[in-house]
């Protein structure tokens, strides 16, 4: 590991060499262990008031996302109303971190949530494959920015990265960065389903950081595995450590097949055990899910009134 | 005399096709009518109760959506299973209730037939409760029963296989899910329905059945908002009450227990008309030409 002196990291990224060393110099990650400690992180039993605590603050958490190639501006209208009231019949339900859409349907999606607290988020650069010219990638970007959007969830070159080309992943990473403004956030999706091992998504997470990016992601919900207790695990180590190296504090998202209360909680509880109660706030930890909602909504109507709920009791979407 | 072992069966659940232990870990002692140990079963908790009525939940599109002769086949076949394990039945019913061997027979045969019988209500209840209503206009009406959808059935607990399959078959034929609760006392025979359940193409989730303490089980059941009715079969006058106040919450469908002395006596269809919606589209009968109606 180098220095912990701020500016130690920004030599690595001076040549595809050095940046190829320091990643490749990054330690192995023991997968057994790893996928051990994420599973008992999972048995802690979280009850009455901490469960009514952690089910509100994921709700909070929670990119409220809708993309598939039938996105009507009704359904993302829909959407943005659910975002902003999660449910009707209960006001104290904490409002959604974000919505997140595709570029051509940040307008719409601004327009659904305007004068609340929901930011809306748009995926960009060809997502979910990734598979376009540099040009293209940067003025989908643009695009979304230009509509609104307060934030963008940029997806990295997994066949450059499998293929050992770290600098083109890290100069796009910078490039749409710097598209991206002062104004909007950049989340950057590893797809770490497609990354094949634990040593790459680690080195994938530290690419990332040192790129510049406010959050990174697990995945884009399109591929078979997606956010799963141990790749979080993995990235909330990576975290921990850069802001321990750099001072910089980034964002985790896991994202895609997250869909019950009792999962959300459990990542909640790798959280805290792993990067801290810094991240427990939904400006350093989101969830990217859909179904995820309307289950933490029928806990908190269990909670509230001793009766289980049922899906005739939040909205179909 | 033989150096075998004894192999105990260890009675389990039967939640979404599948056999889990309770969620809580608990089991009670299940005895004879004499007081002999019989076995351990599973003492489910609420927790169960809300993993059975998701699985149930789940299956419910499926099961209602069969066409109605597939689902009789399919009761049929459940029928034919437990003809093959007719004589374990026969032991399991002796003991839980105490009768002869003769008699526990005549039970469980009682049992197998009431079974063949509501198969073949299935492709037949549309015509006896439905049907075409003529109204005063230019229209036609139509009415089909549909299923009421996921619903709580508290099992007798004195008749514990014949009494289980009377409250349980006319639930499912009409394309409704059940979720069970076996008799306290006498729970062993309805464990033992679900591994025959688990073999006939019933899909999982149709049937659930849990074992233990009727009261505790009930309750969160009674209150579950994605429950659609209740059959209280099983449940004495108190928690009768207690029951239908809380089932009253979301409009649960609610059958009270009835007295039943004879659980061999042909039932009739009042079991599946409680728990049956009726469906009424109404038709224009087009224009109307000087010669009358158009149809």
């Amino acid at each position: 590991m180098p220095t912990t002196a701020p500016n130690a990291l920004s030599d690595v990224t001076a040549s595809d060499s050095t940046l190829r060393r320091f990643l490749h110099g990054l330690p192995g990650v023991d997968a057994v262990g790893l996928e051990a400690r994420a599973a008992s992180l999972g048995t802690r039993s979280i009850k009455t008031t901490a469960k009514a605590y952690a089910i509100d603050l994921a709700i909070s958490m929670v990119d409220l996302t809708t993309l598939e190639g039938a996105d009507t501006p009704g359904k993302v209208r829909a959407l943005g109303a659910k975002a902003v009231r999660p449910d009707p019949t209960d006001r104290t339900a904490p409002a959604t971190a974000a919505v997140c859409v595709y570029p051509d349907m940040v307008a719409t999606a601004k327009e659904a949530v305007a004068g609340s607290t929901v930011k809306v988020a748009s995926v960009a650069t060809a997502f979910p494959a990734g598979r376009a010219p540099i040009a293209v990638k940067l003025a989908d970007v643009r695009e979304a920015v230009a509509a609104g959007a307060d934030e963008i969830d940029m997806v990295i070159d997994r066949g450059a990265f499998l293929a050992g080309n770290y600098m083109k992943v890290y100069d796009e990473i910078t490039a749409v960065k710097e598209a991206c403004g002062a104004s909007a956030r950049l989340k950057v999706i590893f797809e770490t389903g497609e990354l094949s091992t634990y040593d790459n998504i680690r080195r994938a997470s530290w690419l990332g950081m040192l790129a510049g990016a406010d959050f990174i992601k697990t995945s884009t919900g399109k591929v078979a595995v997606n956010a799963t207790p141990a790749n979080t695990l993995l990235m909330l180590e990576a975290v921990r450590d850069f802001r321990a190296q750099t001072g910089v504090q980034v964002g985790v998202k896991p994202a895609g097949g997250i869909r019950t209360s009792k999962d959300a909680v459990k990542f909640l509880v790798l959280v805290n055990e792993t990067a801290g109660e810094d991240w427990l706030d939904n400006h350093w930890f989101r969830f990217g899910a859909s179904s995820l909602l309307n289950d933490l909504l029928m806990q908190r109507q269990k909670l509230a009134t001793g009766r289980y709920s049922g899906p005739d009791y939040v909205t179909v979407d | 005399m033989s150096d075998r072992l004894n192999v105990l069966k260890t009675y389990k659940l039967y939640v979404g096709g599948k056999f889990p232990r309770s969620e809580s870990g608990r089991v009670y002692e299940v005895t004879d009518a004499k007081g002999k140990w019989l076995a351990n079963a599973p003492l489910s908790s609420r927790k169960d109760a809300r993993d059975a009525v998701v699985a149930a939940r789940k299956a419910f599109g499926g099961w209602s959506g069969a066409t109605a002769y597939n689902r009789g086949q399919i009761l049929y076949r459940v029928a034919e299973m437990l003809e093959g394990r007719r004589d374990q039945y026969v032991r399991e019913v002796a003991e839980a209730e105490g009768l002869s061997k003769s008699k526990a027979a005549e039970q469980v045969d009682a049992a197998i037939d009431r079974w063949v019988w509501y198969a073949g209500w299935t492709d037949k209840i549309a015509q006896v409760v439905g049907g075409g209503n003529p109204v005063a206009g230019p229209f036609f009406n139509l009415s089909s029963p549909e299923p009421t959808g996921v619903v709580a059935v508290l099992a007798p607990q004195e008749s514990s296989f014949l009494g289980l399959v009377s409250v349980v078959a006319p639930v499912i034929a009409t394309g409704n899910t059940a979720v069970v609760v076996a008799s306290e006392k006498s729970p062993l025979p309805a464990l033992s329905l679900g591994e025959v359940l688990a073999t006939s193409d019933l899909p999982g989730g149709v049937v659930n059945i849990l074992s233990g303490r009727t009261a505790e089980i009930a309750a969160p059941l009674a209150a579950h908002q994605d429950v659609n009715a209740i059959d209280l079969a099983g449940a004495d006058e108190v928690l009768a009450k207690e029951l239908e106040i809380a089932a009253a919450d979301n409009l649960k469908r609610v059958l009270r227990p009835q007295p039943v002395d004879n659980w061999t006596a042909t039932p009739g269809t009042d079991r599946m008309t409680a728990f049956l919606e009726t469906k009424t589209v109404w038709h224009p009968t087009g224009s109307l030409g000087a010669s009358g109606s158009a149809y």
